[in-house]
This record gives C-alpha cells, sequence and structure tokens, in this order.
C-alpha cells in the first residue's frame, strides 16, 4: 500500500502511544470508572493528540457501533455555527437504542472555529453532558474561548522526549529496513523537535533520496544549515569586518541553499549557549525577533541579513565584550 | 465644456510631447506581434493614463475612444453583492478594482475571468485579445495581487493586462515579473512651461514666458496640476500679466497656516486647535499621507536645522504606522505632539545656553 | 497572433530537464522509477522562477503520460478562489474518486492522483487548516504537493505532513547556459556581457531573465542587437552614477540638497525598493565608512525595507534614509 509512513504507523491501540504515560493513565481511569469528562487536548502538532483520542474511542466501542456512537468533525468538514446547530445538536441529543453509556464527539483542529460556532457549541456541551462527551483537539489553546475552557478537563500534550522518540523510530527503522546511522538519528530528532510526525517525514524523505540516513544526508535533504555551517557564520559575525561576513554569507547561502530563517533560528539556540553580558543578550535578541518579524512580511533577504550583521556588530561594541572563538 | 487638460490631451503616440523615444518603443511593441502585458508606473499627472489611451488607440484604432460606463455586479462569498463602475469600449475595459476595498481579489478574479472567456467577434480585422487596464495597482491587498499573477499566466491568449500605478514598491515582485515596465518620468519644468504655452497657443490666448516658467516650477512638475493653474489663472485675469499671482488650493494654504501655528505656541490648548483643524482637512477628503507630506514640509521650513533630521524620522515612523492603523488623526496628532515637544526642548535649550 | 510566452514555451518537459535540483530531481526520480508508490506528500519552497512548478508538472507527466495527466491532475492556485470552501468541496471530491492502475500505453501507473497548490502561501490560514485534515484522510488515494515562496507563511501543522524540499537560486552559469540556449532558437543577438547584465538582473530566478530577455528582444526589433543598458532600463535599474550621485549628495551634509535629491528620485518614478536594495549594494563595499556606522545604516536600510512593504509613504522614507546617511557620512 503506498502510505506515507506517518499514517502507515500510526498508533492503533493505546498501550501503542508513546509518551504522554500520565495522560493515558488518567483516561484509561476515568474510562474504568465511567467518569470520562470533555476533554480538551491541546499542544504542538505531532503529538499524538488525534491517535489519544481515537484509540480510546476504539477501546470504548466495538467496530459496529463506532459509526453510531462516534461524530468526528474536522476543520475540513463545515463548522459553523449551522452545523453545530443542527447536525451536532441533533447527533448529541439522541440515545442509541441498544448501547448503554454515552456517545463521544470529536471536534478536531478546533482552533478553526469561529468565536460563533464555540459559543453555540457551549450549550450543548452543558446541556446533554449525560448523554454525550466533546473531545475538542487544538494546537493553540488561546483560539478556544474560555467558556469552552472551563467546561473540559485539559490535557496538555507536550513535545515529544527524545529517547521515546528513539523507541518509536527504531521499531520502524526496523520495519522497513532503513539504514540509519547514529549521527543521523541525532539530526533527525533534533529537527523534529518533539514532533513525531516531523520526525518520520525528515526520515522518510532522506531515506527515499539518499539511502543512507546520515547526519550529512538528513540536513541537506531538509536544506537546514549544518552544525560545521552555524559554527563558522557564529564565528565570523562574532569576530570578522562587516563586509567580510557579508560576502562570506552570501556565499554560504547561494551555495548551500539556505533560507535566512532557518539560519537565524540557529543563530539564536547559539546565541542563548555563548555566555555574553546581559545587556549584550538582550540587544541580540530583540534584533533578532524585529528581523524575523520582518522577514515574515516578505522583505529582501539580502538586506535583512545586512541587518543580522548590523545586529552583531553593534552588540560587539557595546560594553565589555570580548569575541572569542566558539569551538563546542 | 471640458478643461484643458482633458480638451488637448494627446491621442495618438506620435503628438506626445515628451518621452518621444519611450513613445517610439510602445509604438514598435503595438505593432509586434505579441503585445505583452505591460506595468505603466510614474507620479502623478507624469501622462500615464494618456499614454495608455494612445497605445489603445494604436493597437485598436478610433473605436476605443467610444466609450460608455458600465456597472458590474459581484458577488462575494460572504453573499455580500459589490457593484463596480467600469468604462469600456468594445476592445478594452478600464477598472479601479481598489474602490472594490477589501474585497478587490473577487472584482479582479471574476472580472478578468468574464472578459477572457467573451471571444472577439469579428477576428479578422481585429486583434486577437482585448485589453483590461487596471488603475490604481499599488492600492491593491496582497490577496489581490496574488490573485493576479496567475491570472495574468493563464489567460495570456485573450486578454492582456495593462497596469497602472504611481510606484511600484507596494506590486509583488510576482506581477512585476510578468510585465514589461514602463517607467513614466514627471516631465520637467521646461517642458512643463513648453506645452503650457502650445496650449495656450491652441486656445488662441498670449501666455508670456515668465508665467509659463512660473506656473511650471509651481505645479510641482505635474503637468495636470499646471494646466489646472493655467487654466485658472486665465480665468482669473486675462490678459495674462508676468507678475500675476497664481492661486493655491486652499487647503495647501490651510495647512502652511496650520504648521505656523504649531511653531508659534506649544501648548495643550494649542493642540485642541491644530487637532479640529486637522479634522477640518479630514473631512474635506485631503488623504492624511498628503496632510503629512505638506505638514512635514512647511515645518521643514520653520524649524532649525538640526532639528531637521529627528523630524524627518518621527514624520517618516508615524506615517508608516499610520498605514497599519485606523484611525488616521491619531498618528498625525502624534506627529505634531511629538513635533512640538521636540521643538520646544530645543527652544528652552537654546534659550538657556544664551542666558 | 499572439505567441506562447517564452517561460510556457522552454518550460521543462522531463524531470531530468530541471536544472540545479539535485536533491529533489534525485527523489522523484527513484518514486517515479520505484513501483511500490511510495509517494509522499511534497512541500516545494523557495524564490521565484526556480522551477517548483515546473518539477511537479513534469513528474506528474512523467508518472500518468500526458492523457492521464488531466483527470489525474487536479491544479488549484490563487487565481482561483480558495476559501475554506473550494478545499472542502473541490479537493474532497477531486480525492475520492478512485483511480485505476493502468496507462493506455501499457506503462505502470501508480494507483493515486495529485493535487497541486501553487502558491499556497497565499491560502488564508483557515484554508489551510482545513486541508490538513483532508490530507491525512485522503492520503490512501491522493497525494498533494503545496508549492509557495515563503515556508513561513504555511502553518505548522501542514509543514509536518509534508516532505520538504527547498528550491535554491540558480547558479549564474545555469542561468547563462539557458538563456543562450533560448537566443539561440529565438534567433536573438545577444553578446555574453548582456547575458551576465541579464543574469545580475534576475538575482537567479529564470522566470525574470527569460521575460526580460523576451521584452527586450520586442523593443529592438529591427535594430538587432541587445545591450546591457536595455536591460537595465527594462528591469527599473537605475545606473551605477546615479546611485553615487546619491551618495555624493548624502556627503555634502546639505539638508537642502538631500531634500532635492529625494523629490527628484521620485518624480523619475524610481521604484523606492530598487533604490534601497541598489544604494544597499554599492555601501557593502565602502572603506571610507567603518563598521559601526555600516552597522546603523543597514539596520535603517532593513526597517526602510519593511515599511515600504507595508505600505509607508516613499518620499518619507528616502528622505529619512538618505538624511541618516548623511549623518553617518559626516
Amino acid at each position: 500500500m503506498a502510505l506515507p509512513w506517518v499514517e502507515k504507523y500510526r498508533p492503533k491501540s493505546l498501550n501503542e502511544l508513546i509518551s504522554q504515560d500520565s495522560i493515558i493513565e488518567t483516561i484509561q481511569r476515568f474510562i474504568k470508572n465511567d467518569q470520562l469528562p470533555h476533554l480538551l487536548f491541546y499542544g504542538p502538532p505531532g503529538t499524538g493528540k488525534t491517535s489519544t483520542i481515537l484509540a480510546c474511542a476504539k477501546q470504548l466501542y466495538t467496530p459496529t457501533e463506532f459509526n453510531a456512537m462516534v461524530l468526528e468533525l474536522n476543520a475540513s468538514d463545515d463548522r459553523g455555527i449551522g452545523i453545530v446547530r443542527d447536525q451536532i445538536m441533533s447527533f448529541a441529543s439522541t440515545k442509541t437504542i441498544f448501547k448503554k453509556g454515552f456517545k463521544l464527539i470529536i471536534l478536531d483542529e478546533a482552533d478553526a472555529m469561529t468565536n460563533d460556532a464555540q459559543n453555540a457549541l457551549r450549550r450543548i456541551l452543558e446541556k446533554f453532558t449525560d448523554n454525550v462527551r466533546f473531545c475538542i483537539i487544538c494546537n493553540y489553546l488561546s483560539k478556544i474561548i474560555p467558556a469552552i475552557q472551563s467546561r473540559c478537563t485539559r490535557f496538555r500534550f507536550g513535545p515529544l522526549s527524545d529517547d521515546k522518540m528513539n523507541f518509536r523510530l527504531d521499531h520502524i527503522i526496523q520495519a522497513e529496513k532503513v539504514d540509519i546511522t547514529e549521527d543521523g538519528m541525532k539530526a533527525v530528532i533534533h529537527l523534529a523537535s518533539g514532533d513525531m510526525r516531523k520526525a518520520l517525514n525528515i526520515m522518510q524523505s532522506t531515506h527515499l533520496a539518499f539511502n543512507k540516513v546520515n547526519e550529512e544526508n538528513v540536513y541537506n535533504c531538509v536544506g537546514h544549515p549544518s552544525k560545521n555551517d552555524m559554527l563558522s557564520v557564529i564565528n565570523w559575525l562574532l569576530n570578522d569586518d562587516f563586509t567580510t561576513i557579508y560576502n562570506r554569507l552570501i556565499h554560504l547561502k547561494t551555495l548551500k541553499g539556505y533560507a535566512l530563517q532557518d539560519i537565524m533560528t540557529e543563530v539564536s539556540r547559539f546565541v542563548q549557549m555563548i555566555e555574553f553580558p546581559k545587556k549584550v543578550l538582550i540587544h541580540i535578541l530583540e534584533k533578532l525577533s524585529d528581523i524575523e518579524y520582518r522577514l515574515s512580511n516578505g522583505t529582501n533577504e539580502k538586506l535583512q541579513m545586512s541587518s543580522l550583521i548590523s545586529t552583531f556588530i553593534m552588540a560587539r561594541n557595546m560594553s565589555e565584550f570580548k569575541p572569542k572563538a566558539i569551538t563546542a | 465644456m471640458s478643461l484643458w487638460c482633458d480638451k488637448h490631451r494627446p491621442k495618438t503616440l506620435n503628438t506626445l510631447d515628451y518621452h518621444k523615444e519611450q513613445a517610439d518603443q510602445l509604438k514598435k511593441l503595438v505593432h509586434s506581434e505579441d503585445f505583452p502585458h505591460l506595468l505603466v508606473y510614474g507620479p502623478n499627472g507624469a501622462g500615464k493614463k494618456t499614454r495608455i489611451m494612445c497605445s489603445l488607440k494604436e493597437l485598436y484604432g478610433p473605436g476605443v475612444e467610444k466609450l460608455r460606463i458600465e456597472r458590474q455586479q459581484f458577488e462575494t462569498p460572504s453573499k455580500k453583492t459589490i457593484e463596480m463602475t467600469t468604462l469600456a469600449s468594445n476592445y478594452h475595459i478600464e477598472i479601479n478594482a481598489s474602490d472594490a476595498g477589501i474585497y478587490d481579489r473577487i472584482v479582479i478574479q471574476e472580472m478578468i475571468k468574464t472578459i477572457a472567456q467573451t471571444n472577439q467577434l469579428d477576428a479578422q480585422t481585429q486583434k486577437s485579445f482585448k485589453v483590461i487596464v487596471l488603475t490604481e495597482v499599488d492600492k491593491l491587498t496582497k490577496d489581490a495581487q496574488h490573485a493576479l499573477r496567475r491570472t495574468m499566466e493563464k489567460y495570456m491568449n485573450s486578454c492582456r493586462l495593462i497596469l497602472c500605478c504611481n510606484s511600484t514598491s507596494r506590486v509583488i515582485p510576482a506581477v512585476r515579473s510578468r510585465c514589461l515596465s514602463l517607467r513614466v518620468p514627471a516631465p520637467t519644468a521646461d517642458q512643463i512651461a513648453m506645452i503650457l504655452k502650445q496650449t495656450c497657443k491652441t486656445e488662441g490666448l498670449n501666455l508670456p514666458q515668465e508665467l509659463a516658467n512660473k506656473i511650471a516650477l509651481k505645479s510641482n512638475r505635474n503637468l495636470r496640476r499646471a494646466l489646472l493653474m493655467c487654466e485658472t489663472a486665465y480665468v482669473a485675469h486675462y490678459p495674462f500679466t508676468n507678475d500675476q499671482e497664481i492661486s493655491e488650493p486652499d487647503w495647501e494654504l490651510f495647512l502652511r497656516e496650520t504648521a505656523r501655528q504649531i511653531v508659534q505656541q506649544q501648548s495643550v490648548d494649542r493642540i485642541v486647535q491644530i487637532r479640529d483643524r486637522l479634522y477640518e482637512l479630514l473631512c474635506h477628503c485631503i488623504p492624511a499621507d498628503i496632510i503629512f507630506k505638506g505638514l512635514l514640509k512647511e515645518l521643514l521650513t520653520i524649524c532649525d536645522g538640526q532639528l531637521k533630521p529627528q523630524i524627518v524620522e518621527i514624520a517618516a515612523d508615524m506615517e508608516h504606522k499610520m498605514n497599519l492603523g485606523d484611525k488616521q488623526i491619531f498618528y498625525l496628532e502624534a506627529f505634531v505632539v511629538k513635533f512640538m515637544s521636540i521643538y520646544k526642548k530645543h527652544l528652552e535649550f537654546s534659550l538657556a545656553g544664551c542666558i | 497572433m499572439s505567441t506562447l510566452p517564452w517561460i510556457e514555451k522552454y518550460r521543462p518537459k522531463t524531470v531530468d530537464d530541471i536544472s540545479y535540483q539535485d536533491e529533489i530531481v534525485a527523489v522523484l526520480k527513484k518514486i517515479i522509477s520505484n513501483d511500490t508508490g511510495e509517494f509522499p506528500n511534497f512541500l516545494f519552497y523557495g524564490p521565484p522562477g526556480t522551477g517548483k512548478t515546473s518539477t511537479i508538472l513534469a513528474a506528474a507527466r512523467e508518472l500518468f503520460g500526458p492523457e492521464l495527466m488531466k483527470s489525474r491532475v487536479l491544479e488549484l492556485n490563487s487565481s482561483d478562489e480558495r476559501g475554506i470552501n473550494v478545499i472542502r468541496e473541490k479537493v474532497k471530491t477531486f480525492a475520492q474518486f478512485t483511480p485505476s492502475g493502468h496507462r493506455s500505453d501499457g506503462k505502470s501507473c501508480p494507483p493515486f492522483k495529485i493535487v497541486i497548490l501553487d502558491e499556497a502561501d497565499s491560502m488564508t490560514s483557515s484554508a489551510q487548516a482545513a486541508l490538513r485534515r483532508t490530507m491525512e484522510k485522503e492520503s490512501k488515494t491522493t497525494r498533494f504537493c503545496l508549492i509557495c515562496n515563503y515556508i513561513s507563511r504555511i502553518i505548522e501543522p501542514i509543514t509536518s505532513r509534508c516532505s520538504k524540499f527547498r528550491f535554491k537560486p540558480l547558479s549564474k552559469d545555469i542561468l547563462i547556459q539557458r538563456l543562450s540556449f533560448i537566443a539561440e532558437k529565438e534567433n536573438i543577438a545577444c553578446d555574453r556581457d548582456t547575458l551576465v547584465t541579464l543574469v545580475n538582473c534576475s538575482e537567479g530566478d529564470l522566470r525574470k531573465a527569460i521575460t526580460y530577455l523576451q521584452c527586450a528582444s520586442r523593443l529592438k526589433l529591427e535594430s538587432g542587437c541587445i545591450k546591457s543598458s536595455d536591460v537595465l532600463e527594462i528591469a527599473g535599474i537605475l545606473k551605477d552614477d546615479v546611485i553615487e550621485k546619491i551618495l555624493d549628495t548624502c556627503s555634502t551634509g546639505s539638508f537642502e540638497k538631500v531634500e532635492q535629491c529625494v523629490q527628484n528620485l521620485i518624480f523619475d518614478g524610481f521604484s523606492c525598493n530598487q533604490i534601497v536594495t541598489q544604494l544597499h549594494d554599492v555601501l557593502i563595499e565602502r572603506h571610507d565608512l567603518n563598521d559601526a556606522k555600516k552597522a546603523i545604516i543597514f539596520e535603517k536600510i532593513a526597517c526602510v525595507d519593511n515599511d515600504l512593504i507595508e505600505g509607508a509613504d516613499e518620499y518619507l522614507q528616502l528622505l529619512d534614509l538618505l538624511v541618516l546617511i548623511m549623518k553617518q557620512m559626516k
């Protein structure tokens, strides 16, 4: 079957889910004691929110009951206030004849629902609690109105830890016979930043393009600046003169095709690892965020790059700043 | 009873008075096998629309001049209907898409699609494409410009676009790369003076050279304005005299007076008075960025050289923020207040130095 | 009658023809020759004119063959309506038809369809949200290829569902090669100098370079050879001496002169972004300004660039910038 690995290896039962152990325990306890509240899952993408509720639903209902007892609506379905009033309302207010217990309504990607629709929803949440449970899934908690937040039990799905990801990735590496080195694995996990889906995508595309998944190929495939290149960049920024840094950066960018945004993400990471005097650090971080904002507006990358160099030159001229070579 | 600037507008590429080399190029373009999308840009009153109309006439002949006003309706996804007024002939249609406000994307998409899909009636004698003229392209939202770019590629066969704007900075690069850009610079003061004299001659009037030069200088290299000023001068006092007073628009005088008041006294009471004056200008539909520029110009002539860089910086900053915000009066006031506080400090400082 | 624009005429027809994007070509070739049909969702991003749309179209042509392409490929872009409803309806209906595994010319045809979403960065974020679940749900029969210039405009949940590939700006040699090829085919006289100017003006954007070439050839019909100055005028680039004059005016330290200079530039109709970019390039190489001064100037240039995009008035921004340069040059 021609499936992307992300779909092929989606966890099918609660046991297969990695990390979020406390959440799974709690939910299992709720289910056992028949005390499941309305749920609100939030957190960054690729951390297992949709998989968790789907696995729960599989546990609660048999495959035949599934369609009658579970209503799944996500951002690709129409979820305006009309649908809330009609479809959701009718699903929530009717009881099924042969099955005792509650129905489940899953609202995936709820941060795309309008405030009006959410407001209409909260009444339903209150009124039909004995008949139906809601599971609301979103990335940004702030997009859910407080009225709904207070009617649900919130669960935060944090970014997955490195060893948990390692564990699951090993399983897939074995199944797909991926030729991966240790530094390749580290690179995949580093670039994924706790997002399982991202990690699988990176691994799959590198595997497809290069067969061997090592550090160089991973960074090449994603177009992310490699560690060595970033070390050189930081060294230049802290030591050389304006024109030299500029010419070198332009050369590097054209050669390797790096996006300025990616370079800046790495620069900000490095900057926090170096021991700058407080004032200098504040200045740099503030300016970095300004540049990032301007880039998002679609400005000329060349000009913003010069402004990045300016930031460091100005930082170097501040107070008693002693430039030194960075090695680690 | 039409104004001189409309009556004496050149109708063909041969009769254009300045930028003749560009006129030649346009002629070559019109007669070449494939006429590209055009982006005509330049300051106000430089002659962009004139050149577009001349090119159209060169393309299609005199039928282009038979214009009629049409009203078209568009429906937005939120079920709202917008009505747009367009100027059309049998061969082309002219729209100001920014009239539609935030719905400009819909207007553009629908309009171009409909026009592109209706074919020409008489294929032999005419060109196989229609022309759509879009004015004030730099006021289009980014959404509308994105909609424009692919549409330009897709419907290349049946229609050509001529885009007209003041500056290309606000036109996204993708649109710019799909057009041939034609820069129409403002005419020089000498060229304007020459045209004024010619126009007057055609009208059977005698315009002395000195007066012509005076008007040309005052018009800020805007030909339309120069012609209007000249006509006003004629209405005020003919025969022309060299030291005749050229009337300035009353809002400019109002601005000058406002600037004078700002410099005269810096206090909270004065700010309240200035606010009234600013509201007066805004109510009379003077665009806020013109108020900014005008006010800045007047203030710069009055205040001390040391302060100038700072004031320019503040003006640029406030004007930029005004474009992002909603209520223009806030930013105008902020600028005035900031100027006042800087000016006052500077005055006190220099006075203290003198004592 | 109207001829095809050269950018369409010379668009690459097979994946092999794509110049310079080695990684993505390697991946695509593997997928096309590979029969297991493992085709992920793609996200192509990068500067304009580097071959993104051409690449996916060429890949689709090779996978499905020219006849099936129409029924197997759905192309949507910003010129079509793309609010939430279009995503829901159009894409969902297209995604739900099951495709067959056969091709009329006998080669095996992979059992999925492709939806190409061009200029995806201009989709509203709610449309993008609607897209993510559709991508997940229909993954058995449909693959998506999103194309955009700025990846930061695509919401994170979508980028994590796709394999991202950055299209690099094309190198000068590749550009010159391609341009000479087209110039020869179209019988245009064009010396090496002009080609180099063309390449410098287009900054790695092949579409821009070809368009300039076509425009220049139109304006020069009878007079034969295209010169560098023609290219500069078409690209709206100011001549070097104009920029030098601006900087000289700044170094005089006279506010009035700078004001007049800005006024004249506006009258000449030059794009302010263009002036700022060219000033930047010249100032980088100047040795009479020390690093601290350069830092201040370039910080201001970056701000002005941003403010212009946000719609600020050109005269005020340019005046502000030149006044600052004047101060630094004192």
